[in-house]
C-alpha cells in the first residue's frame, strides 16, 4: 500500500499522503430510502396505469441513464483511464458505491414504466415493419444488459471488495478499473442507438 | 498463499454470462413476435438450455474447495434480494397487464432464472479475487510462528 500511496503525492510534497481510505460501505445506505420510494411509487404508477407518471419515470429515468452512461463511458472513463493508480482508487472509493445504487435503480424505473407505457399507448401493437423499430430497442437493451450485468457490474463490485482490504491490489484493481471504463464506454455508444430509435419511435 | 487472483476457477463468469444472453434472446424473441402470440417453442428451449447452464456453473463452482464462500454467500444474498426485487417488478408488470398462462409461466422461469443467474455471477466475480480458508488459517498460522532466531 505504502508504494500506492507514494505514486500520489506530488514531488517535493513535505509528508507522506494520506492514503486513500476503503469505501465506509459496499452500498451507500443512507440513499436506500430514495430508493425505496422511486420504487413505491413506480409501483403505483404501473399499477393505476397512470399515464403522466408513467411518462415521468420512463423520461427521468431513461435520460438520466442514457446521461450517466454516456458521461461515464465517454467523458469519465477516458479521464480515468490516464489517471494514476492512487488516483483511481480513490475515485473509485467515493464513486462505485454511488453507481451501485443509481444505475439499477435508473434501469428497472426505465424498463418497467418504458413497457407499461408502450402498452398503454399501444406502441406495441404496431405491426411490422415498425415493430422493428421496437425489436431493435428489444436487443439494444438486451445487448447493454449482458455487458452492464456481466462485465461493468461485476467488476465495480470487486474494486469496492478489494479496497477493503487491509492490502488492496493496485494492479488488480487498475485492471477492473479499465474494465469498467471499457465497459461503460460500450454502453454509452449503445446508448446513442437508444436515442435514435426512441426518437424514431416517439415522431412515427 | 494462493493468490485468490491466481486461482485456477471453473468457468463460472462464462457460464453465468451464457446464460445470460441465452435467457435474454429468448425474451427477445418473444417480445419480437408482438402483437401476435409468439411461438412457446424457441424461447422454452432458451429457458431449459439457461437453467442448465446456471445449475452447471452453480455445480462446478460447488466442487471448489478453498473459495471465499463467506464473501460469496454474503454478495450473493443481497444481491439474490436485490434481483428479486427487480424481477418481482417485471412479473408485477406481466400479472397487471393480463399476461395469457402459457407465455406467463415462460416468463416467470426467465426472470426465475435472471433472478439467479445475475447474483451468482456477481457474488463469484467479488469472492474469486478473496482469500479462501486455507489462505487465511495460513496466514493465522504464519502469524502465529515464532521469528527465526
Amino acid at each position: 500500500m505504502a508504494e500506492i500511496t507514494d505514486l500520489a503525492r506530488p514531488a517535493g510534497s513535505p509528508g507522506p499522503a494520506a492514503p486513500p481510505g476503503p469505501p465506509p460501505a459496499i452500498v451507500p445506505l443512507a440513499g436506500l430510502p430514495i430508493v425505496g420510494v422511486a420504487l413505491v411509487l413506480l409501483v403505483v404508477a404501473i399499477a393505476g396505469n397512470w399515464l403522466w407518471a408513467l411518462d415521468f419515470f420512463h423520461i427521468v429515468g431513461g435520460g438520466l441513464w442514457t446521461g450517466v452512461d454516456l458521461f461515464v463511458g465517454l467523458i469519465i472513463g477516458p479521464i480515468l483511464g490516464r489517471l494514476s493508480v492512487p488516483a483511481r482508487v480513490e475515485f473509485a472509493a467515493r464513486f462505485m458505491p454511488k453507481m451501485l445504487l443509481i444505475m439499477p435503480t435508473l434501469v428497472v424505473m426505465t424498463l418497467a414504466s418504458g413497457f407499461q407505457l408502450a402498452r398503454h399507448l399501444g406502441v406495441l401493437d404496431v405491426a411490422y415493419p415498425r415493430h422493428w423499430w421496437l425489436t431493435a430497442s428489444f436487443i439494444v437493451v438486451g445487448v447493454m444488459t449482458v455487458v452492464a450485468l456481466g462485465f461493468l457490474e461485476p467488476a465495480n463490485l470487486a474494486v469496492l471488495f478489494e479496497l477493503r482490504k487491509p492490502a488492496p491490489d493496485g494492479a488488480l484493481i487498475g485492471k477492473l478499473m479499465r474494465r469498467f471504463a471499457y465497459t461503460a464506454g460500450i454502453t454509452g455508444l449503445m446508448q446513442i442507438a437508444t436515442l435514435v430509435i426512441m426518437t424514431r419511435i416517439t415522431t412515427w | 498463499m494462493v493468490d485468490g487472483a491466481q486461482r485456477q476457477l471453473p468457468p463460472v463468469t462464462a457460464l453465468a454470462v451464457a446464460a445470460l444472453i441465452v435467457v435474454l434472446a429468448g425474451g427477445i424473441d418473444l417480445a419480437a413476435h408482438l402483437p401476435r402470440p409468439a411461438p412457446l417453442g424457441p424461447p422454452v428451449a432458451a429457458l431449459a438450455v439457461a437453467a442448465v447452464t446456471v445449475i452447471a456453473a452453480a455445480v462446478t463452482l460447488a466442487r471448489v474447495r478453498d473459495f471465499a464462500w463467506h464473501t460469496f454467500f454474503l454478495v450473493g444474498g443481497w444481491a439474490l434480494a436485490a434481483y428479486l426485487v427487480i424481477a418481482g417488478m417485471l412479473e408485477f408488470v406481466f400479472v397487471l397487464d393480463h399476461t395469457p398462462g402459457g407465455l406467463l409461466a415462460v416468463l416467470s422461469l426467465m426472470l426465475a432464472v435472471f433472478a439467479v443467474d445475475v447474483p451468482l455471477l456477481l457474488a463469484f466475480s467479488v469472492a474469486r479475487y478473496q482469500p479462501g480458508p486455507a489462505a487465511g488459517a495460513a496466514g493465522a498460522a504464519g502469524a502465529g510462528t515464532a521469528p527465526p532466531p
